[in-house]
């Protein structure tokens, strides 16, 4: 076994539900503010999945406002608390990368069935 | 205790703290190291240990001379050789292994190692010059400038930093925490970079603990203090 992967191992979190590239989800975070904790509701469309092992990470983009938002989230990071898949998406593409510059009905993604 | 170790760059990762924090990490393979020599103030002026790198694969064509050092330790020749402070604090003989549980998480370590070699590098590479102007007419790019005025001092300074050979070159990183430490597969993670390639030798050393939970132990004893006091 790689050693790297060895000490990943007990970093990587077991109980993901499985997503892909497109799916609307729901990224419940914690927001610490002081010494309080909250979950935070991220909800929007995953553009990205990178990296592998402890190292992976997903960007959720959403519309808030009229403007673009996009976060990008630790897979394995405790302060996600869960994902939950909305909808699922069907594309074409593994990054989406070409939503930011499309407005309105252009920039939906059709849903898988 | 032995001061350090040898060990063996793996490559780096990140991993979480508690807080949920990400920190860049470096994995060391470090040891086992097998005692192969000992070094005593009264014979030998100081108080050492010679430790060998034990890995899988022992040195290729180690010579009579080498096998005669290694024949006490009843250890296959090895391609790594260092030497380490001792103490003197426990009884130790050759043959005896040192390995990854001399470190704790938490402990700061310094580790040396080879740095990348970058070649024949030029003055903004390898001394930080700002360069010139790419555009606007500048005919001045990367070059040195000038390396010493006319008349006075008519010659070129000592040590007057200028291209040559970049890298290759014993480092120390000192001052980085252990993050954990793994007994099984002896291997040690520690935040931050170490210089060198994957599979680079290294050499990790004790420094002491971090200063944060010294300061935080001065405190609680402090406050304990205090509340007796009331």
């Amino acid at each position: 076994m790689n050693l790297i992967d060895k000490v990943e191992e007990k970093q990587l979190k077991q109980d993901i539900e499985s997503f892909n590239i497109g799916d609307a989800v729901k990224v419940h975070v914690v927001i610490r503010e002081g010494d309080k904790e909250r979950i935070q509701v991220f909800r929007g469309d995953v553009i990205a999945r990178k990296g592998s092992g402890s190292r992976e990470s997903f960007t959720v983009r959403k519309l808030s406002f009229g403007v673009g938002v996009e976060r990008v989230f630790p897979l394995h990071s405790k302060m996600i608390r869960k994902i939950e898949v909305v909808r699922r998406g069907k594309v074409r593409r593994a990054k989406l990368y070409y939503l930011r510059s499309l407005r309105g009905k252009a920039a939906r993604i059709k849903e898988a069935r | 205790m032995v001061e350090g170790i040898i060990g063996k760059k793996i490559g780096m990762t990140q991993t979480f703290d508690e807080a949920g924090n990400v920190i860049p990490v470096t994995v060391i393979q470090a040891g086992p190291c097998a005692v192969i020599q000992k070094k005593a103030a009264e014979k030998d002026g100081y108080a050492a240990v010679q430790l060998c790198f034990v890995e899988e694969t022992p040195a290729k064509h180690p010579n009579k001379p080498t096998l005669g050092h290694f024949k006490a330790s009843e250890i296959p020749p090895t391609r790594m050789l260092r030497e380490f402070r001792f103490d003197g604090s426990a009884e130790i003989k050759p043959g005896d292994t040192f390995s990854v549980d001399i470190f704790q998480p938490g402990e700061m370590v310094s580790v040396t190692g080879t740095s990348k070699g970058k070649g024949f590098a030029g003055v903004v590479k390898r001394w930080g010059f700002h360069g010139g102007n790419k555009t606007h007419g500048s005919m001045f790019h990367r070059a040195p400038g000038s390396i010493g005025a006319s008349a006075y001092p008519s010659h070129v300074m000592k040590g007057k930093k200028m291209p040559g050979h970049m890298g290759s070159e014993r480092k120390t990183v000192k001052n980085l925490r252990v993050v954990e430490t793994d007994k099984e597969k002896n291997l040690l993670v520690l935040k931050g970079a170490v210089p060198g390639a994957k599979g680079g030798y290294l050499l990790i050393r004790k420094t002491g603990f971090e200063i944060l939970p010294a300061i935080q132990k001065i405190n609680e004893a402090q406050s304990a203090i205090e509340q007796k006091e009331e």
